[in-house]
């Protein structure tokens, strides 16, 4: 009998859904893997897919929903229990075991927790701010990555499992713990689909260890 | 890539390139890109440190700081204008998300303020008395974000060809009645459906015709038409007060919604604010929606006011240009 198909998920409660819902489509596509896309935002969805994508928005209105929905709990399970998982800018945030902002400090939100990083909020500042720079990521390759940094988050403190995959000013902007990738910028937004296949690959390996 | 770059102005003034450290800012890209991160989402409209607390708290993707609410605006009568900057940064001290804030339309200098103060996103809006009946803000020679307003789809097009990042319907703010709001997205949705399908047909004179009906270039009207819809991010805006409201404009295809006096002009202003962003994320599934509604008093609604009978129509400021 065949395994069902391959289905990758991503948490449709705000933000840049539709934008990694296409870079994943686009992945698929480059790599030949035939599977679907899903939006996520029931608890019962979360259980179904082999992966999920915490897309870019704000991470505040995702956990605070999140929380209603009762979706945190589930999502930790999952993640705990092997499921490869990508987040992206806010997306990391909702993954790290500690959040803060930069300028109002301490906050009330509720994090998913498993990734073992302690997270700057608005670390680069405001919207002006915000910038594109080429990254070196090794594990995609030689030539760069566009990073794309929307009022991003940098990575303060990291675990002794974190690996450090990406760098921009001396701060740490991507990192992998196991089946966790986080990013501080957008990789759905570079026109680039590398970072969602090496995503992909996570994936697979799982359903073939499964 | 999925946020369309087209009517980029090349060489525009905003983008700041800063070889040394290999960073660029402003560029459409981050603009739009700004604003693709807010969909799904509800702005609100805020006065204070107070309200835009409970907003955050609430579930508010941003805050849209204002000296009066469009309910009060239209109460107090006499020329609105851009918020106290001390209240701006009072705000921006207090919250972790977004700040927006509103100038008035044409008025570059008050624009240049709220740059310069950090707003994340200025709001040409209609809700101020404009400064300029001619033209609008040249924003391409800003590096923060622009959101404008429109009721069709040639008022949307002339924006996002001046910089805007972001569209909002204009609807009739302060009403407290999305009958307006609801009328301006389905005529751009409607003309957007008469476009696509002269691009479906390759029909290229038709689209050139729109272009000149709209007054603006062939290439954006080609573009929307190829993608069937707006080429920023869209917005419902205008007399939204219940969460079924945000529902119905988000099920006629409005990427988020901003509610201006439907939130603190209300008697239940946190639960209220908590519901129209479930409403909001969960519009498709008339359950959740329901829960939404059970978490509201239409006792303790803002009232509202007939848009038939109006003094002043703000959607009809800056129509023209």
């Amino acid at each position: 009998m065949t395994k069902k198909q391959l289905t990758i998920g991503v948490l449709g409660f705000q933000g840049d859904i539709e934008e990694n819902v296409a870079a994943t489509r686009q992945a698929m596509e480059e790599m030949s893997v035939n599977g679907s896309v899903e939006l996520v935002r029931y608890p019962e969805e979360m259980e179904r897919v082999d992966g999920l994508i915490l897309p870019g928005g704000e991470s505040t209105v995702q956990s605070a929903l999140a929380a209603i929905q009762r979706s945190l709990p589930v999502m930790k399970k999952r993640i705990a229990d092997g499921m490869p998982v990508l987040g992206t800018c806010a997306g990391m945030i909702m993954l790290s075991k500690r959040a803060y902002d930069r300028v109002v400090g301490e906050t009330r939100q509720k994090t998913i927790g498993n990734l073992d990083i302690v997270i700057e909020r608005n670390a680069f500042g405001r919207q002006n701010d915000s910038f594109e720079a080429d990254l070196k990521i090794d594990a995609l390759g030689k030539s760069p990555f566009k990073g794309v940094f929307i009022r991003a988050p940098a990575v303060s403190e990291a675990g002794k499992d974190v690996e450090v995959i990406a760098r921009h000013a001396g701060r740490i902007v991507a990192v992998r713990q196991k089946n966790i990738i986080g990013t501080a910028f957008h990789p759905e937004l570079a026109g680039d689909a590398r970072m969602h296949r090496q995503f992909l690959k996570m994936v697979l390996d799982y359903r073939r260890a499964k | 890539m999925t946020i369309s770059l087209v009517s980029s102005e090349p060489g525009a003034k905003g983008v700041k390139a800063d070889e040394q450290a290999g960073t660029v800012r402003g560029t459409t890209l981050l603009k739009r890109g700004f604003a693709h991160m807010q969909k799904h989402g509800v702005v609100m409209d805020v006065t204070n440190v107070e309200q835009a607390q409970i907003a955050e708290e609430a579930g508010a993707v941003a805050v849209m700081v204002l000296d009066k609410l469009p309910y009060d605006v239209r109460k107090a009568g006499g020329v609105a204008r851009t918020a106290s900057i001390k209240v701006i940064e009072e705000i921006m001290d207090a919250v972790t998300i977004p700040i927006m804030a509103k100038c008035r339309i044409g008025h570059t200098d008050e624009a240049r303020v709220l740059e310069i103060t950090g707003a994340d996103m200025i709001d040409e809006s209609e809700v101020l008395t404009p400064a300029d009946e001619e033209r609008h803000i040249w924003k391409w020679d800003f590096t923060t974000p622009f959101v404008n307003g429109a009721k069709n789809l040639g008022e949307a097009l002339r924006r996002i060809e001046e910089g805007a990042a972001m569209i909002r319907t204009k609807g009739e703010p302060g009403t407290g009645n999305v009958a307006e709001a609801v009328t301006h997205i389905r005529m751009v949705n409607n003309e957007i459906r008469r476009i696509k399908s002269h691009y479906q047909d390759g029909d290229k004179q038709e689209l050139m015709k729109a272009a000149r009906e709209y007054k603006v270039s062939f290439a954006i009207v080609e573009e929307t038409a190829r993608l069937g819809r707006l080429p920023v991010v869209n917005f419902a805006a205008g007399g939204i007060t219940t969460p079924a409201d945000a529902a119905f404009l988000m099920n006629l295809g409005c990427d988020g919604v901003f509610v201006g006096s439907g939130i603190f002009k209300s008697d239940d202003p946190a639960q209220r604010a908590r519901a129209v962003v479930l409403a909001t994320t969960f519009y498709d599934d008339a359950k959740i929606v329901r829960e939404a509604q059970k978490m509201v008093d239409e006792k303790k609604a803002l009232l509202g006011l007939d848009t038939k009978n109006l003094e002043l129509r703000m959607q009809e400021r800056g129509q023209s240009a």
